[in-house]
């Protein structure tokens, strides 16, 4: 919001009326959202601190705002990533022709924990593998925005974009009338139609679809019923469904009934214990049978968390020119692979000044952010990259745009990222808004909510 | 419907309706322990209260009203306590977000975040009538909302049914405190604590009022049982309650288009209600009949678990 500490132009009419609101009552505010939040029992758990199962993560009142050519910008980016990423996807599973060009390096496909060998070679509806994305980007200046990663797996924080705009609606229901902003709760509806354009050919008629969740103890699990209940398809856990007969059944009042799509809310390890992890109790045993046979249709596929590497990502740009030929509308920020020993040797240089990740690892769990750390941490840290270096990469920190936030103090510039949810099914649907998080300590870089970060609404001006 | 949903709404709404039962139950036991001590019969009201729970009296002998009414609110080891049946309720609706009502699911939740604030042990302590009144008022909320905006699907008739056989249960338990109270039955039947202890059996259920618009007529233990046995009006009664557990098995049979075993058991213990005579039942033994209307209700249970698959098939 503030370049040269003057407040952005779509942020004007928001302004005012902060101030003629004043702290006192947005104090109170905040504290009626908090009651709302928990009285929703919009939770995230935290895995294990020992804290709160059912904990709340922290909202900020103040929106972020995106014009409506930032957005169309930001849209025309992400769905591009989205075509480029699916048909990468879908390539390294045929004929790996990306591969057999030289763009990427076939070690860091087919070496990758995610690949999947029992999917080569199906042809799921649309030739879509990954059919919700969520793209996180931050922006360094005015028209620049970088991505800093691509979700293909199964990405979480949609339920907060759309309870955070019913919130701010309950309790500001004068800004949404003078303002125009773009409405999000469109998101279930065309997340049903993504996965009613997916069905299996066979399944005839309206198709059955159900999410599937690891259960009520899943630090997400908020969002998985939510997302149920906003489509009007059952919430089921792995203990409700079996296989018989080549199908997919789930145990109902009436006996058996048929499964056509499956959302499925847990990782592949866990999908199918007689395929993958044989402890999975989550599972369903022979659903990759059902799968293969294609009686099923599975989203996100079976083998789409190849895509979603932090050292694939930084081949998305040359995906992007490879199959799509196109140039690049999102900047990906530039990424040093410690696998590669001249990177591994600026990287080791260079730990006090960079961001560096685990490969596989998500969350914000195990990154060494240089600037703040001290030096024995960094010295840990370098131990760790020298032992495994395939395993990191590191970015630069980027002088990341802030966004006024309520904090104990008043109003204050805090770091934020954005994570618009992209659909991708018989077409790409992207609802106009995303999940905006914000790092509530002063100065601090890392806003996943296990790392004490919050949330924020986030308004795409209507044209 | 899933089975696994059929089965936590059904867990539900008995978990809420024990809640509430339990809170009548003591209170009850309360007003019984304002009267001179019986002197016979069981030791004290309170314990007849835990017996009519279903605690044998060697499990726990807590004696003063404060120690019975933590046990009976808050002790995690007792798994009927006010306190468990709200977490368990609050499980089960969390268990299936998607098929309860945001208004239910504010209900249950709300009532369980109250439930943990120091207020509300504080008034277990030192006002238990209106705490009492507190927990029966959340049951009263959460069939309020699930009356008012739950869709009359299979899953209405899993959490009517679940309402139904508890409330039966407990209705049925309420009135043998009365016979844990005055072992040897026989001896004080009509002296002035016999009599208020039967009012005190209908005040618990909140149905003093309509008594006297049913019967027109005094206090007789006959009635009393009467109105909470046989008479179809009485909203606690077993008979009731079985009408209200036959049509919602019916119902369920219509949907589904296959009669299960269960609706067959509940017809023929709903045929014993309505042909039933409380002459008759007094004279052959209350208690008796209500320990085997228990042994019923409770089967009953089970056979709606079978029908529908609530363990998986």
């Amino acid at each position: 919001m503030m370049s040269d500490d003057k407040v952005r132009e779509p942020y004007q009419a928001l302004v005012e009326w902060m101030e003629a609101t004043g702290p006192e009552q947005l104090a109170q505010k905040r504290e009626e959202a908090e009651t709302l939040f928990r009285k929703i029992g919009i939770t995230f758990a935290v895995y294990g601190d020992g804290g709160d199962p059912e904990r709340l993560i922290p909202f900020d009142l103040i929106p972020r705002i995106f014009t409506a050519a930032e957005w169309r910008l930001l849209k025309r980016g992400v769905e591009q990533r989205a075509r480029a990423l699916n048909a990468f996807l879908f390539d390294v599973y045929h004929n790996a022709e990306i591969i057999k060009a030289g763009v990427i390096p076939g070690e860091l496909v087919f070496n990758n924990a995610a690949f999947e060998p029992s999917v080569i070679g199906i042809d799921p509806p649309g030739k879509v593998y990954s059919h919700i994305i969520g793209v996180d980007i931050v922006r360094v200046s005015e028209n620049e925005f970088y991505v800093l990663e691509d979700n293909c797996r199964t990405p979480s924080g949609v339920s907060y974009m759309l309870e955070n705009r019913e919130i701010m609606m309950r309790m500001f229901p004068e800004l949404f009338s003078q303002l125009r902003i773009e409405p999000v709760d469109s998101y279930p509806e065309s997340l049903l139609k993504t996965l009613k354009s997916i069905a299996p050919k066979g399944c005839g008629g309206d198709p059955c679809i159900v999410v599937l969740t690891p259960g009520a103890m899943n630090s997400a699990y908020y969002e998985h019923s939510f997302l149920a209940d906003q489509m009007g398809v059952e919430l089921v856990e792995g203990q409700d469904l079996f296989v018989e007969n080549g199908h997919v059944y789930m145990r109902t009042t009436r006996g058996p009934a048929r499964v056509d799509v499956i959302y499925r809310r847990i990782d592949d390890a866990y999908l199918d214990p007689l395929c993958f992890r044989p402890d999975s109790v989550l599972g369903v045993p022979g659903l990759m049978n059902v799968y293969r046979a294609g009686n099923v249709a599975i989203c996100s596929a079976p083998g789409a968390g190849v895509a979603d590497d932090k050292a694939v990502y930084t081949y998305v740009p040359s995906m992007i020119r490879f199959y799509l030929g196109e140039e690049p509308i999102l900047n990906n920020v530039p990424t040093y692979q410690c696998a590669k020993p001249d990177d591994l040797q600026y990287v080791l240089a260079h730990l006090s000044e960079l961001v560096v990740k685990e490969v596989h690892g998500s969350g914000g769990y195990g990154m060494l952010v240089g600037p703040a750390a001290s030096r024995e941490e960094i010295d840990a840290y370098a131990g760790r990259i020298r032992a495994n270096p395939g395993e990191f990469i590191a970015q630069p920190t980027l002088s990341l745009s802030s966004c006024p936030t309520f904090v104990q103090s008043g109003i204050a510039p805090r770091h934020v990222d954005l994570r618009p949810f992209c659909l991708v099914g018989d077409k790409i649907r992207l609802t106009p808004g995303g999940l905006t998080r914000v790092a509530l300590k002063e100065g601090s870089l890392v806003v996943n909510s296990s790392q004490g970060g919050g949330v924020k609404d986030t308004w795409i001006m209507a044209e | 419907m899933l089975s696994r949903t059929a089965a936590n709404l059904f867990w539900l709404s008995r978990y809420v309706e024990r809640a509430e039962n339990m809170a009548r139950l003591m209170e009850m036991g309360h007003r019984m322990a304002m009267m001179p001590a019986a002197g016979q019969g069981y030791r004290s009201e309170w314990q007849s209260v835990l017996a009519a729970a279903g605690f044998s009296p060697t499990d726990y002998i807590p004696l003063a009203q404060a120690e019975v009414a933590d046990y009976l609110v808050f002790d995690p080891a007792n798994p009927s306590s006010v306190s468990n049946c709200l977490e368990q309720a609050r499980n089960n609706a969390r268990a299936m977000r998607t098929a309860i009502t945001a208004d239910m699911w504010d209900a249950i939740n709300s009532a369980h975040m109250e439930l943990k604030k120091p207020a509300l042990r504080y008034m277990v302590r030192n006002n238990l009538p209106e705490f009492l009144d507190w927990v029966k008022r959340q049951g009263a909320l959460f069939r309020g909302a699930t009356d008012s905006t739950v869709l009359r699907n299979d899953g209405y008739d899993f959490l009517r049914l679940g309402t139904f056989l508890e409330r039966a249960d407990n209705t049925a338990r309420l009135l043998d405190v009365k016979y844990y109270v005055l072992l040897p039955e026989t001896s004080v039947v009509g002296d002035s604590r016999d009599s208020y202890q039967w009012t005190t059996v209908l005040r618990a259920v909140s149905a003093l009022r309509a008594f006297h618009w049913v019967y027109k007529d005094n206090y007789t233990p006959l009635l009393i049982a009467d109105f909470l046995i046989l008479n179809p009006l009485s909203p606690r009664s077993l008979t009731h309650c079985y009408a209200g557990i036959t049509d919602h098995l019916q119902r369920l049979a219509r949907h589904y288009g296959r009669r299960s075993s269960a609706a067959a058991e509940a017809l023929e213990t709903y045929s014993i209600l309505l042909h039933g005579d409380m002459e008759d039942i007094f004279s052959a033994g209350l208690h008796d009949f209500l320990s085997d209307f228990l042994v019923r209700n409770a089967a009953l249970s089970s056979s709606i678990a079978e029908s529908y698959y609530f363990g998986g098939q």
